[in-house]
Order: structure tokens, then sequence, then C-alpha cells
């Protein structure tokens, strides 16, 4: 048993290298973004806010995450309106070609963002939506439309169906039976699916980049900006938004569901 | 074509976005490639030295960084799926902090590390080790780091999966009769567990085929891979065809890989 204890050990040691690896990113972005050099510099030599000041004070990146932060949220209430109902009908539904429609929801998540970036790039400059806000939210909801599918036909799998038998049979139309049994009883996994797509669009680069034209959302304008210059305001930017998203994950693991764990 | 249409018409709304908004896009840029008749692009594509190195430059960073992502990923699936709830949760936020933070955080992030001036360059120096910066970024070394980090979480969430799915009475019994840590983890483990490291490599290798930001911010411009290649023929050179040619190979790979995984893990499945 000896020897147990010591691969045990063994393993326990390289995961916290492996962990080291995984959090360093993220743990060497705070001090820069408190930093009180005026350029790069690790570590920095004294505290001030003056990077936050900077975010705050620049239009330019207060605009690109307003317009991330509304791209974000339609982008989500289209995803839920397509996506439920997509889901529906692929748990539910008994039609030919069930298969095949699978396989197309599921499509944005394996051809590669950069082909379909491209793509809807050579028809939005046709139909000269490039630059426009809806066209993004187009762009986005076809991407996030998967993760969508996926949560709710999880939610919709285990789900106990002879509630709505009993609602019917209590003589609840179908409609009253949808809105008052089928949908509360999805909550969870209806929040996490707007969520997840809320994350999805406001944390997207590559449609963004060909799309957003000079209307920046907050990916595009970071992008840029680390291509131009290595500014410790991205570090600043990069704090708002790591803390935003773990309030977003606080809220899925509070009131979602994951795509595997059971409903708590 | 829906014979029977029971329940099908909740997803005609989603169809149509999908039908409009992505198939007839892809197709139609994909149409460019071929527009003039000729399958001369394809030739240019694979038959150039210049874009057959960046082919392969593909495949290879794909490749590494699904090896490096097998080999760190399958420690931490492995003991977060063995290890007691609180260590577990511990775990699992320490892995999807790092997924949901923006990809471009993360490749900042990288670029401040791995630079000139670097973290690492400045350690280093400082400590004596070397006198002159190690160039880790703007080359293979630094792209190769940038992905691993971005993809290992879809490695360990599989692997962690097909863990939780094995019997703890099997090993237990093996080391009871007497089987070394060795052949458990060989005999056992990775037989058992091989699902999850198969489904964790098929989806990094093919996520690493069509990766764009991480090559085009660390790579620096001499780093090339099919997805800047890509990116670069269409806003800089304006060869609509030429990018199309390429988005139909990158297309080809990746739907080849899925499908040939779909076909190896379909018994599986079935169980």
């Amino acid at each position: 048993m000896k020897g147990a204890h010591m691969s045990r050990r063994l393993l326990m040691a390289s995961c916290a290298l492996i962990y080291f690896f995984l959090m360093l990113p993220l743990l060497v972005v705070f001090p820069i973004s408190l930093s009180s050099a005026p350029y790069m510099q690790f570590p920095p030599p004294g505290f001030s806010w003056q990077w936050y000041e900077r975010y705050l004070d620049d239009p330019q990146w207060i605009d690109a995450t307003w317009r991330s932060l509304y791209i974000g949220a339609a982008t989500s209430v289209f995803a839920l309106a397509l996506g439920v109902p997509l889901a529906f009908a692929l748990v539910r539904g008994k039609f030919f070609g069930r298969t095949l429609l699978d396989r197309v929801a599921l499509a944005p998540i394996i051809v590669p963002h950069i082909i379909f970036a491209v793509a809807v790039y050579g028809l939005f400059a046709k139909l000269k939506l490039i630059g426009t806000w809806y066209g993004l939210v187009v762009g986005h909801t076809v991407l996030a439309l998967p993760f969508v599918v996926l949560v709710i036909a999880a939610g919709l799998r285990d789900f106990d169906r002879s509630l709505e038998q009993a609602a019917e049979g209590l003589g609840a139309s179908r409609w009253q039976t949808l809105r008052r049994v089928t949908l509360p009883l999805l909550r969870p996994s209806l929040v996490s699916a707007g969520l997840l797509a809320f994350i999805s669009s406001f944390d997207e680069v590559v449609v963004a980049l060909f799309l957003a034209g000079a209307n920046m959302t907050l990916p595009k304008k970071m992008f840029d900006n680390i291509m131009m210059e290595i500014d410790p305001t991205i570090a600043a930017v990069s704090v708002i938004q790591i803390l935003l998203v773990s309030v977003v994950l606080v809220l899925i693991g509070r009131f979602g569901r994951g795509l595997s764990g059971s409903a708590r | 074509m829906f014979s029977n249409r029971s329940g099908f018409w909740p997803a005609v709304p989603a169809l149509i976005l999908l039908f409009a908004f992505f198939l007839f896009p892809v197709v139609r840029m994909l149409g460019f490639s071929v527009e003039a008749g000729t399958l001369d692009w394809y030739a240019k594509a694979l038959g150039e030295g210049l874009y057959i190195r960046v082919l392969w430059n593909t495949f290879e960073i794909a490749l590494l960084v699904t090896l490096f992502c097998l080999l760190l990923g399958y420690p931490l699936g492995f003991l977060m799926a063995t290890t007691t709830p609180f260590w577990a949760t511990m775990g699992f936020i320490f892995v999807l902090l790092p997924l949901w933070t923006s990809v471009l955080v993360r490749t900042y992030a990288w670029m401040v590390l791995l630079g000139r001036n670097g973290v690492f360059n400045r350690t280093l120096m400082e400590a004596g080790i070397t006198t002159d910066p190690i160039p880790l970024l703007h080359n293979f070394t630094g792209v190769l780091i940038g992905m691993v980090h971005v993809l290992l979480p879809y490695m360990v969430l599989p692997i962690y999966g097909a863990v939780r799915k094995v019997d703890p009475a099997i090993p237990a019994a093996a080391a009871g009769l007497g089987a070394s840590n060795w052949r458990i983890f060989w005999r056992i483990w990775l037989p058992l567990t091989l699902n999850g490291v198969f489904a964790g490599c098929v989806l990094v290798f093919i996520l690493s085929l069509g990766f764009y930001i991480t090559p085009a911010l660390l790579g620096g411009g001499r780093v090339i891979m099919i997805a800047v290649l890509i990116e670069q023929q269409v806003r800089e050179a304006l060869n609509w065809p030429f990018a199309a040619a390429l988005s139909a190979v990158l297309l080809v790979a990746t739907f080849l890989v899925y499908t040939l995984a779909q076909r190896f893990s379909q018994p599986e499945q079935a169980r």
C-alpha cells in the first residue's frame, strides 16, 4: 500500500503544476491591471487605478462594452426563441430525418469558425449588413444555437412527462400545459442556455472581426489593441471581463442547470 | 421528405435561420473555388510548396497540441474523478474558470509572460540561467503553449466523465490481488477510459485544425496556420476563390476526422 500512496502523491504534485499552468495567465493579469508603471512591466513597481480609469474615460472602450452587452442580450433572446422549439422537435418529435436534423443543428459547432465568419462576411457584404449590430446578432445566434439545443435537449430527456399528462388529464389545454407546467419545470435549463448563449456572443471574436466593421465589439477592440500595442489597459479590461463571466457562472450554478449534472 | 410530420413544425424557424445564414453562405462561398470551372485553386492549395508547408504546419501543431493536452489532461481528469467531492469541485472551478475566460485575455497574458522582456525571460536572466532572452513568442513554441492552454479543458472534461464511469471495485480488486499501480493503470484504467480519451483527442484535434485567434496573435505572422491563411486571403489578398478552396480543404479535413471518430466510437455508445 506504500506504493499506492507514493503514486498518489506524484499524481497530486503533477496536477498541482498543471493547475498552476492553467491559472497562470489569469493570475498575471490582475497585478498588471493595477500597475503604476506607464508601460507593461512585471512585477509592477507600485499600485494605481490608472488603467481602469483609462478604460472608463475612453468612450471607445465604453461604446464597445455596451455594444457587446446588447448584442449578447439580443443573441440570447433569439437563440432561446429559435433553439427551445428546435430542441423540443429533436427530443419529442417523431419524423423522418430527425437524425439528419440533429446533425444540422450541431453543425455550427463543428464547422471551424473562420469558415463561417468568412462565408457570412461574403454574404453580408452583398447585403450591406457589415457594421450593423443586427448583422452580428444573426451571426452570433447561429453560433449560440447549438449550445441552447444541447442544454435544453438534455433537460428535456430527463423530464418527467407524467406531470404533463396529469395536467392534460385534469383538463388543461396543450398551451396551458406548456406555459404552466413544462416551461416552469425547464426553467433551470432555460437559464443555463440563455446565459451560455450570452457568454458565447459576449466572448466571440472571429465572426466579430469580420462583421463588426467600424462598430467595435469589446472582443474586437481588444484584438485590435493586442495586435497594435501591449497596453496595460487590456489587463484592466481583462479583469473586468473575468469578473463579469464569473458572475454569470455563479448565476448558472445558482439558478441554472449544467449540461450533464442532474437538476439540483 | 418528412412523411410523418409529428412534432416537426417547432424546428422550422431555427431551420430557416440555419439554412439562410449558415448553410447557404458556406455553400455559396465554397462555390467560389470552382467558379472558373477548373480545380486550379485546389491544385494551388495542395500543390505549391508554400501552401503545403502551411497545411503541414497546421497538421503538426494540431497533433502536438492534442498530444500535450492528453499528457496534461489525463492526470487532471483522473484526479478530479477519484478525489473527495470538495477537491473535485475545486478542480472543476480551476478548469472552468480559464475555459470561460476570454481567449483574448489568456492570449494577452501569455504575451506578457513569454515576451522578450516577459516574466519568464526576466526570471531566467535574473537567476543567471541565460544571458539572452529565449525566443518564446512569435514562434512555434508560443503558439503551442497558448493553444494547449486554451484547449486543455476540452480534454479534461471527457476524461473526467470516463473515469467516473469506471466501477471502483475493479481497480480495488486488482490491487487486492497484488497488481502494481502501473499494471492497474495500463491494464484497467486506460482500457476502460479509452472512450473518453478518444473523445477528448478528437475534440481538441478538430478545434486545433481551425484555430485562428491564438496562432494569429502568438504566431506573430511567422507561424501560419490554415485559418490565418484563409483570413489573409480574404482580407489582404482579396482572393476569394483561393480562400474558398482552402476553406474546403479545412472543412473536408474536419469532417473526415469527425466522421471517423463517430464510426469508431459507435459500439461504445450503443452499450
